[in-house]
């Protein structure tokens, strides 16, 4: 296979990694690591590297029109932020002690997880009265709907601040936002309403996995080569993406791609066991 | 009640001014990444990728002197890198406008947790993490 054949087959995989990514929510980064590594047999550090440009285009680009639309809940995501990027830094620095099939089990488990939570129920209630830190750091905001404006408040704010910092770990440690923990933090432990969370999750993967990106970037680990099909092809998937949404119904696709998923993190963790990688 | 309106102002205005930044800094990156890459192709397309060991990038692609450098010279692998350092820089001058924005606010707290953040990015930047 040449350069040449290499890059369009990667630009095709990563515009429908863009498009999954978004008709789904679980961003991009998460579909190019197994392409580039069980489909290309491209060394897994390459992939991280890939994967962290691949999640902040993809954050970047879908969060321009959320904020604009002012459902994002800006506060909360700078308050977060602390914990993700501080966390994205502790990842970035174990990356160095962990070998790479440890990182490539621990990429199928939070795969697994991130399919799940696709699936789960969703929660637009919003709360009527919030805990006293809410307050204290002003987290609690209101977004529009169809009928108007909708206050919330929010609960657990602890919590969900070490749930963040963790989430921000594994996303310094495999490259990838971590979408799926940042609205478990949100959404199950602070309970904020889940078009508040997903928007806001999105919004702060770009500062996540900015603060990686900087020390993966001064490692090698972003490849030219790989960088820029990555970047387009996931750019112009999750553009398509954004608008097939308001006309498709995403269930059963969810579904599928939450099966598929699975399927690809068990050969992952199957490979990281046999060393594979 | 005008004090409150002023502040719901200035919150509107922070939105529309960060999703300018994002939209901007999406739109040049990857305009970079599409010109570096055709660039890329034609001098390189008929050669055989080399990604199955890790060797790292060399030094030109993971410094910023290093790629402005090979800028000079011409070089597409450094144009690519060019735009994903944009890309990445992208979140981060975000950061730096919300900044901006609570300081016009006064928003005290917020100015504070702004800069911790900032901070946090800054010193992974410069800290020599790469080891």
């Amino acid at each position: 296979m040449t350069i040449f054949t290499f890059t369009l087959i990667l630009l095709l995989g990563a515009y429908l990694a863009g498009l999954a990514g978004s008709l789904t929510g679980l961003g991009g980064g998460v579909v190019i690591i197994p392409l580039l590594t069980l489909y290309f047999h491209v060394d897994i550090r390459y992939a991280i590297g890939a994967a962290l440009v691949a999640s902040i285009a993809t954050s970047s680009g879908s969060a321009s029109a959320y904020v604009k639309e002012g459902i994002t809940n800006v506060r909360l995501g700078m308050f977060l932020e602390i914990a993700t990027t501080a966390g994205a830094v502790i990842g970035a620095i174990l990356a160095i002690y962990t070998p790479v099939n440890i990182v490539a089990i621990l990429f199928g488990v939070m795969l697994i997880f991130s399919a799940a939570m696709t699936l789960r129920k969703k929660s637009e209630a919003a709360l009527i009265t919030g805990s006293k830190w809410s307050y204290k750091f002003k987290l609690n905001g209101s977004y529009p709907t169809k009928d108007g404006p909708v206050d919330y408040k929010l609960n657990n704010v602890g919590a969900g601040f070490s749930i963040m910092t963790l989430a921000g770990m594994l996303s310094g440690l495999l490259g990838i936002g971590s979408g799926a923990l940042k609205v478990l933090a949100m959404d199950t432990a602070m309970k904020v309403p889940f078009r508040v969370s997903t928007t806001t999750s999105n919004f702060m993967v770009g500062v996540t996995a900015a603060a990686s990106a900087v020390v993966y970037l001064q490692r090698g680990y972003i490849d030219p080569g790989i960088a820029f099909p990555v970047i387009i092809g996931v750019l112009a998937g999750a553009f398509t993406g954004s608008k097939l949404l308001m006309k498709i119904n995403v269930n059963s696709l969810k579904l599928i791609f939450s099966i598929a998923i699975t399927l690809i993190a068990l050969n992952m963790i199957y490979n990281g066991f046999n060393h594979k990688f | 009640m005008t004090t409150k309106e002023n502040k719901k102002m200035t919150d509107y205005d922070m939105e529309q001014l960060i999703g300018q930044v994002l939209r901007l800094g999406v739109l040049i990156s990857g305009s970079v990444a599409i010109v570096g890459g055709i660039w890329y192709l034609y001098q390189q397309g008929s050669g055989l990728p080399h990604y199955s060991t890790f060797n790292g990038e060399p030094a030109g692609y993971t410094s910023l002197t290093g790629i402005l450098s090979g800028l000079a010279k011409g070089s597409a692998s450094e144009i690519i890198q060019l735009g994903v350092v944009i890309l990445i820089a992208t979140p981060i001058v975000r950061i730096f406008f919300s900044l901006v924005s609570f300081i016009i606010e006064k928003d005290r707290l917020y100015i504070v947790i702004t800069s911790i953040v900032l901070f946090i990015i800054l010193f992974s930047m410069f800290a020599g993490l790469k080891v």
